[in-house]
């Protein structure tokens, strides 16, 4: 066989791998690691969405540009805002605040934090989440 | 109490037949797949008719390219309507990304550094196998990355 037919095999199976496993990764919540730090601190302090936190939570989203998905995003989080009291959805665009996304990590976009109501991460997912994994995340 | 959403203001966007770029995808694998395993005469001259379409998809939009006409004329009459329409920027986006996997390989073939041609046609394959297999969006992907490492840093 030859070296290019083998470049296609290996081309073939990475790609269906990392479909695969990204078709499960994608939207589902991560918990965020437990600190043991008293310190209540915001993750949107100095931003300027810091006065915007909701009561119960806050949806951070984080999209930029050549995105189809986050444009699903925006529509299931602000769904889920306008159907929860006290939840807000904060949409920033990655682009602009590059800052803040190398604070929080960011690696790709539409990548969704759920923040408490004193602006500490809950977890967050990457990738379009479902409406239900959105309201699952939730903090009652 | 605060307004449920704060964020970016969205222009209205001509939105397209998300099966299209993906009809155009499945095509670009096919020729693709072909590169890797046809003998060199051929290959190379495969691989330069999918980097004029890479240029084309680039340039105007996978919309306005003669595979997209195919896809309207040909496939999308046998379907239904799709159930929602999406921003041509992310699929040209990624016909840009091709491109410069195509334009490697192609320096690759023509200088006999059959290794690099491989490797790069090979990635430009996984991009189009999950564009086509799994809707991926490649410019969610990279776009942001790509600006984290080439933006200068702000004082803000």
């Amino acid at each position: 066989m030859s070296t290019g037919a083998y470049v296609a095999i290996v081309a073939v199976v990475i790609a269906l791998a990392f479909g695969l496993w990204r078709g499960r990764v994608d939207g589902s919540f991560r918990a965020a690691q437990d600190e043991s730090t008293e310190t209540a601190v915001s993750v949107l302090a100095g931003t300027p969405w810091q006065a915007d936190l909701g009561e119960r939570a806050t949806l951070l989203q984080f999209s930029s540009a050549f995105c189809a998905p986050c444009r699903t995003t925006r529509v299931v989080l602000a769904d889920v805002a306008s159907v929860r009291d006290g939840v807000v959805h904060v949409e920033v665009d990655a682009e602009k605040h590059l800052e803040l996304v190398r604070r929080l990590n960011i690696m790709r976009t539409p990548t969704t934090i759920v923040l408490d109501p004193h602006g500490r991460e809950l977890g967050r997912a990457a990738g379009a989440p479902t409406r239900q994994q959105v309201l699952d995340s939730l903090p009652s | 109490m605060s307004e449920p959403y704060r964020g970016i203001d969205h222009g209205i966007v001509q939105g397209i037949d998300p099966r299209g770029p993906q009809f155009t995808a499945s095509l670009t694998a096919i020729v693709l797949l072909a590169v890797l395993v046809l003998p060199s005469p051929i290959a190379p001259v495969l691989l330069g008719v999918q980097t004029v379409l890479f240029v084309w998809g680039a340039l105007a939009g996978v919309q306005h390219t003669p595979i997209a006409w195919v896809f309207r004329t040909v496939v999308r009459p046998r379907l239904g309507a799709p159930d929602h329409l999406e921003d041509p920027a992310p699929p040209r986006f990624a016909q840009t990304v091709g491109l410069g996997f195509a334009v490697v390989g192609l320096i690759g073939f023509i200088t006999g550094l059959d290794a690099l041609a491989y490797v790069a046609v090979g990635a430009a394959l996984v991009a189009a196998l999950l564009n086509a297999v799994f809707g991926f969006c490649l410019g969610c992907e990279v776009y942001l990355l790509f600006r984290r490492f080439t933006a200068v840093p702000a004082t803000n």
